[in-house]
């Protein structure tokens, strides 16, 4: 599904990303741990050139993104991206939140995003929340309603860009478990996180990043029992 | 005492009933508010365009090719603020009506044009800072979300963006108005008779000054009220979104 060749990315004389090199599989949930600044947010953002990389190529469904000339806001609509901050659209109701996108790109009418709109906050148990505005609504509903903003657009693939860290600690289990029950439906995840038992349970690769190359990859029995390299013994040393 | 009462009277008498001088004060004020609204509607035009060139250009992601045609505009921009906003607007005033409007007739209809460009040139260049403000206020995150679910750059300022920014710069921007409506006094240099010119001519009729000068000062006073007042209803009806 996407395929990552060689990607490097620099800010300046900082060189955040060396020459990554990285196929994802459909249906893949990969869950990609390491220490801040390592540079696993920055890759993520690259995927759907929220970052623009310094060099090297992404190819994404077929289409190679990064190449000149390519839509990117046609292909940023397959990708739903959830941020550490929420970022929901402080100057709208929950449910204009979800349904802009849609309606404006015109990919629905209004009443069928509204009736889609109630489905998904449905399933993440927010129906009443519908015309509330996002100032409203606690860190985790609010990243709840976040997710349901990206699958609005019925994207192939979800990123997740640290979704718990800005949580209060009793909210991460309800951000948590809707991820999970959108990992069981099949969904396409990257998910850059510190929640190892979420790393461990529902990713099928761990990749561990550190000083922007990918030190070690593997099912998380491997990477959580059986790690090899030792800045990840390190770097568990220090997290569990 | 009774001797400053006589006198207050007799310039009541003559400020207002003498000559039906009433009429000055009532024209005076359709004047200025005409100067001051459409300036204002025009500035804002001006300012809203020139604050997202600004914005635009500023972010652009690094790395890639820069826009030619974003850059000249911006220059242009930059220009416009730092010639307007460095020069007083009585100069500017006078260039507009004596240099670029030399050949017009001086006929009330050409006078309020000719103001009602050169304050909403001048109020553009503030409103643009303001709005520009405005936006910058907003925090990255929105732009991102929108970016991230396939919107472009002009759709996320449009629906996301600019709301927000102008329900930020509010304040400001209704501090600009409020300049605007008393600044616009200083057409009388260019012999528009608005509500200060009135004032001036009442004086030079019948020799009074404080009654002519403390009713104006009242008049506008009052729309400066007036004016905060209908703000401030605009800015809670724009705070919906803040309720927690």
């Amino acid at each position: 599904m996407i395929y990552v060749k060689n990607l490097c990315k620099q800010f300046g004389d900082n060189h955040v990303l060396k020459d990554i090199t990285e196929h994802i599989a459909p249906g893949e949930k990969i869950v990609i741990i390491g220490p801040s600044g390592s540079g696993k947010s920055t890759f993520l953002r690259c995927l759907n050139l929220l970052e623009q990389p310094t060099s090297g190529t992404i190819q994404f469904d077929g289409t190679e993104i990064t190449a000149h000339g390519i839509d990117i806001n046609r292909i940023r609509r397959q990708m739903g991206m959830v941020f550490q901050h929420f970022n929901l659209f402080a100057n709208l109701t929950v449910k204009k939140n979800i349904t802009l996108t849609p309606v404006c790109l015109k990919l629905m009418s209004e009443a069928e995003a509204e009736q889609e709109a109630m489905r998904l906050l449905e399933r993440v148990g927010l129906a009443d929340k519908a015309d509330n505005y996002p100032g409203q609504l606690s860190g985790g509903q609010k990243q709840r309603v976040a997710i349901v903003r990206a699958l609005a657009m019925k994207p192939k693939l979800m990123l997740f860009d640290e979704p718990t860290s800005a949580l209060d600690p009793e909210m991460v289990g309800e951000v948590l478990t809707v991820m999970k029950e959108l990992a069981d439906d099949g969904m396409t995840m990257i998910c850059v996180t510190h929640e190892m038992g979420f790393a461990r349970e529902v990713a099928s690769r761990v990749l561990f990043m550190d000083e922007g190359v990918i030190v070690e990859q593997g099912t998380p029995d491997k990477i959580f029992n059986h790690p090899e390299s030792p800045r990840l013994k390190d770097f568990f040393g220090k997290v569990l | 005492m009774e001797n400053f009462m006589d006198s207050l009277q007799t310039g009541i008498y003559q400020t207002f009933i003498l000559d039906d001088n009433y009429q000055y004060f009532l024209n005076g004020i359709r004047i200025t508010l005409t100067v001051a609204f459409l300036a204002l509607i025009f500035g804002m035009i001006i300012g809203v365009i020139l604050a997202l060139i600004r914005t635009s250009h500023d972010q652009q992601q690094p790395g890639k090719r820069k826009s030619a045609i974003l850059g000249i505009l911006n220059l242009l921009a930059r220009l416009y603020l730092t010639v307007i906003r460095g020069t007083p607007s009585m100069v500017q005033l006078l260039i507009m009506w004596f240099v670029i409007w030399a050949s017009a007739r001086s006929s009330d209809r050409n006078l309020i044009i000719c103001a009602i460009m050169a304050f909403s040139i001048n109020s553009g260049a503030y409103i643009t800072e303001i709005i520009r403000s405005g936006i910058m206020s907003i925090d990255k995150g929105q732009m991102e979300a929108g970016r991230s679910l396939g919107l472009t750059y002009a759709k996320t300022m449009r629906y996301i963006i600019v709301p927000q920014a102008f329900k930020n710069a509010l304040p400001a921007l209704g501090n600009e108005m409020i300049t605007l409506l008393k600044e616009t006094s200083i057409v009388t240099v260019i012999g528009l008779k608005d509500l200060t010119k009135g004032a001036m001519i009442i004086q030079g009729k019948t020799y009074q000054a404080l009654i002519p000068f403390f009713a104006i000062a009242a008049i506008y006073l009052a729309m400066v009220m007036l004016l905060t007042w209908l703000l401030s209803r605009l800015e809670r009806r724009m705070r919906q979104s803040d309720i927690r």
